[in-house]
């Protein structure tokens, strides 16, 4: 059985797409079997990240509606033979993703596969609660910003009450990716610190991925930024993430800036 | 900025800090009594239910807290005009 994880913020454009990708192939490249799911029907965007948008022909929600099998959905990467896709559907609208039929390709996924990352839509309607349904864990994607750590905070109240596994009195594993983290904001004290948005939200770090353009350079690639240059900062933060999902006992590295002779100095007279 | 704030104030980042510890702990009280405003819904909607036809969205409850006294407001929307006598029969 599959483990099920969901990339979830209530907040849009803080990374989950990104993140659902980026996770979903470091976990491949380790060998697992992984399929990645966009729940965001009617604005599906994991085929783009994912560099799969021209090979898609049928999507979730044909296979709810029983036009296609769900192998016929499935869209294997190009650069890892154990990574597939499940796109969403481009033409409908969230209602068109039923309790049922998601419960139903979730469970046919999780019987093939070794890991079903379920790429939540923004907000707190629908489409976000059936992304967060089926979830043993909950990757809490948040930027080192008030309105992030507020949403965030509102969808950590809703995995404890709104999935299956709260319905069965257990809790979803649930933990904190800190995403587009500056570290010269931070260092300048512009920006919420790792601590602090820990202490707010008092989830477990899974990581910090620094803000980096790696990351929009491997979008226009449409290859995961984990696998696009994988000695970069962001590719790096994501594979250890990935590691410790598998079980690791790995250190999470707070990204420095690195400082030039003046900037030593401002930071000390600052 | 000018230079001389760069070298002397703190960065804004302890009042992000504090004003979302201040928010965050009004609005975790207010979720934690959501889930009685949705228990008091739910109860209401049967209630009501069971004598007129009502929808789970028509039903509206929000209770305003306060110091000396809160208040409790119940909205139903009921569509169509109401036969007082059938419904008292029904």
């Amino acid at each position: 059985m599959a483990k099920i994880i969901t990339v979830t913020s209530g907040k849009g454009g803080v990374g989950k797409t990104t993140t659902t990708a980026a996770l979903g192939a470091a976990l491949a490249r380790t060998g697992d079997k992984v399929v990645v799911v966009d729940f965001d029907v009617g604005l599906r965007n994991l085929d783009l990240i994912m560099g799969a948008e021209r090979r898609v022909v049928y999507d979730f929600v044909n296979v709810i509606q029983g036009d296609a099998r769900l192998p016929q959905a499935l869209i294997k990467d190009k650069r890892l033979d154990s990574l597939f896709l499940l796109p969403a559907s481009q033409t409908r609208d969230k209602d068109a993703l039923t309790e049922e039929g998601v419960d139903k390709v979730i469970e046919d996924l999780s019987r093939h596969f070794d890991w079903v990352i379920c790429d939540s839509p923004a907000g707190i309607e629908r489409g976000a609660t059936l992304a967060m349904r089926h979830a043993d864990i909950a990757v809490v994607v948040t930027n080192p910003e008030v309105s992030s750590v507020r949403d965030s905070d509102r969808i950590v109240g809703i995995l404890d009450s709104k999935t299956l596994k709260a319905e069965r009195g257990e809790t979803v594993d649930k933990r904190l990716l800190l995403t587009r983290y500056d570290a010269v904001r931070a260092s300048r004290g512009d920006m919420l610190k790792t601590e602090d948005v820990l202490e707010i939200l008092s989830l477990p770090l899974l990581g910090i991925v620094p803000e980096s353009p790696d990351v929009l350079r491997a979008s226009n690639f449409g290859v995961p930024v984990s696998i696009h240059d994988p000695d970069s900062a962001p590719a790096r933060a994501y594979n250890d993430a990935a590691r410790r999902l598998k079980g690791e006992e790995l250190a999470v590295e707070v990204p420095k800036q690195k400082l030039g002779l003046f900037g030593k100095f401002l930071r000390r007279a600052a | 900025m000018t230079l001389w704030k760069r070298f002397f104030t703190n960065g804004s980042a302890p009042q992000a800090r504090e004003r979302l510890q201040i928010l965050l702990s009004h609005e975790r009280q207010v979720i934690g009594g959501d889930d009685l405003l949705s228990s008091l819904r739910e109860d209401i909607l049967a209630a009501v239910a069971k004598r007129v036809p009502c929808e789970r969205d028509s039903v509206k409850v929000r209770l305003e807290r306060g110091a000396p006294m809160s208040v409790l407001e119940i909205e139903v929307e009921i569509r169509g005009n109401v036969d007082l006598r059938m419904t008292q029969a029904a």
